[in-house]
């Protein structure tokens, strides 16, 4: 078995584990990780696929797609945590203002 | 023996995936991210891809890592446990098995040798002005896909920061702990020296902009987190300048041929190889100082929740 077919099939497997965690999971922080395992997946088949040449050096243009899908991720991801932080902070001042009547000081503090 | 280390990393990377989605305490799971994340980047180097496992040991696994890892300390307040087990679903793992099936048929379907796109960007890397062909790839002949990725990030911090406006104060706590800020002071030069090297290597060798800014954000992380630098903040002239630098040196180099008769990112071939490494310079403060900005800085102290009472 070649190299690479090895490293796609694995860049697969990773690619529906990751789907199905993103759709079976509720906790926004395992979201996150199933989307990032997802890319991770993409990115793999991706990388194996630029390694089939005959001989020499592996195909540079995949590779230069996939440090900007690495790049592009990770920003994704960190507008996804800045989102679950506004969200736990939302969470947070909720749970808190039941203990005043929330219709006779509707203004807030 | 090759084809052993090949076989167990492809076997490691989504049995460690499953475990991920699959524990039950969150810490754990990004924990085990962080290990898939190392792997990964083994299994690039053994694709023969240094480019991407520098990467993605820097950005992909140690500043997610870091920054997943922080966001717990944020949201543990909702109760984790019981929510992040997955609802059972037998038809999941069924789903699962009949797309892993289809995706991977049609992997096999894909014929065995196929040179891509290697020999035409050997033949035209003479003009490129860099000998690296990742680097040539990626700042010359598809120049758009790094512009456009810097607006993203651009616009994934200006998104971050949009949401949650309010930068946290440093508490003081870290800073009294000298075993963090000794190890800060000894990691610095090495850092900035291994930024350096990284930039300059990109020319003809695996590094880059991308590397290089991941290096310097991991230390300006190591240093918001030992309290020895604030949280940089948007409103801070500085901070926009370091913000903005590459992109608008990008776009200026981008669009200078069209007054030239030529096309956009066409750069004049004499010059394309001082041409990229300045782009690249500016490129690693932008990235160095976008990543760090998706730091929310240190959490505060629980007694400061107390004031939405």
């Amino acid at each position: 078995m070649n190299p690479w077919l090895v490293y796609a099939l694995s860049g697969v497997a990773l690619f529906s584990v990751g789907l199905v965690g993103l759709f079976s999971h509720q906790h926004v922080v395992k979201r996150i990780l199933a989307s990032n395992i997802t890319g991770s997946g993409v990115l793999l088949v991706l990388v194996a696929l630029a390694r089939r040449v005959p001989s020499g050096p592996p195909d540079p243009v995949p590779h230069a797609l996939v440090l900007t899908g690495i790049v592009v991720s990770v920003s994704s991801t960190a507008l996804g945590v800045a989102l679950a932080r506004r969200m736990a902070r939302l969470q947070a001042e909720a749970t808190h203002s039941p203990e005043h009547e929330p219709r006779s000081d509707g203004e807030g503090p | 023996m090759d084809g052993l280390l090949d076989g167990c990393l492809a076997l490691c990377l989504p049995l460690l995936a499953y475990l991920v989605l699959r524990t039950e305490s969150l810490s754990q799971a990004v924990v085990l991210f962080v290990a898939f994340g190392l792997l990964s980047a083994l299994g690039w180097a053994r694709l023969e891809a240094p480019d991407i496992a520098l990467v993605e040991a820097a950005v992909g696994t140690g500043l997610t890592g870091a920054l997943l890892m922080h966001t717990l300390s944020w949201t543990e307040e909702t109760p984790p446990d019981v929510r992040a087990r997955a609802r059972r679903r037998p038809w999941a793992l069924l789903a699962m098995a009949a797309l892993t099936l289809l995706l991977g048929w049609a992997v096999l379907a894909l014929p065995a040798d196929s040179p891509g796109l290697g020999l035409e960007v050997d033949a035209r890397r003479e003009d490129s002005g860099v000998k690296h062909p990742v680097t040539a790839v990626l700042l010359n002949f598809r120049g758009y896909d790094t512009l456009l990725e810097i607006a993203v990030l651009l616009v994934a911090a200006l998104g971050a920061r949009a949401v949650n406006p309010r930068s946290e104060r440093a508490s003081s706590e870290a800073a009294k702990d000298p075993l963090t800020g000794e190890l800060f002071r000894m990691m610095t030069p090495a850092l900035l020296l291994v930024a350096g090297y990284l930039v300059w290597v990109g020319d003809h060798g695996p590094g880059g902009a991308f590397q290089a800014g991941a290096i310097l954000a991991g230390g300006g992380v190591v240093a918001i987190l030992t309290s020895r630098m604030g949280t940089p903040r948007m409103s801070s002239l500085r901070v926009r300048w370091a913000l903005l630098t590459g992109p608008l040196l990008f776009i200026g180099v981008a669009v200078a041929p069209l007054f030239s008769g030529g096309r956009l990112l066409e750069f004049p071939e004499k010059y394309a190889g001082t041409l990229i490494f300045i782009v690249e310079m500016a490129l690693t403060v932008t990235i160095a100082m976008v990543l760090l900005m998706f730091f929310p800085g240190t959490r505060p102290p629980r007694t400061g929740r107390g004031s939405a009472r």
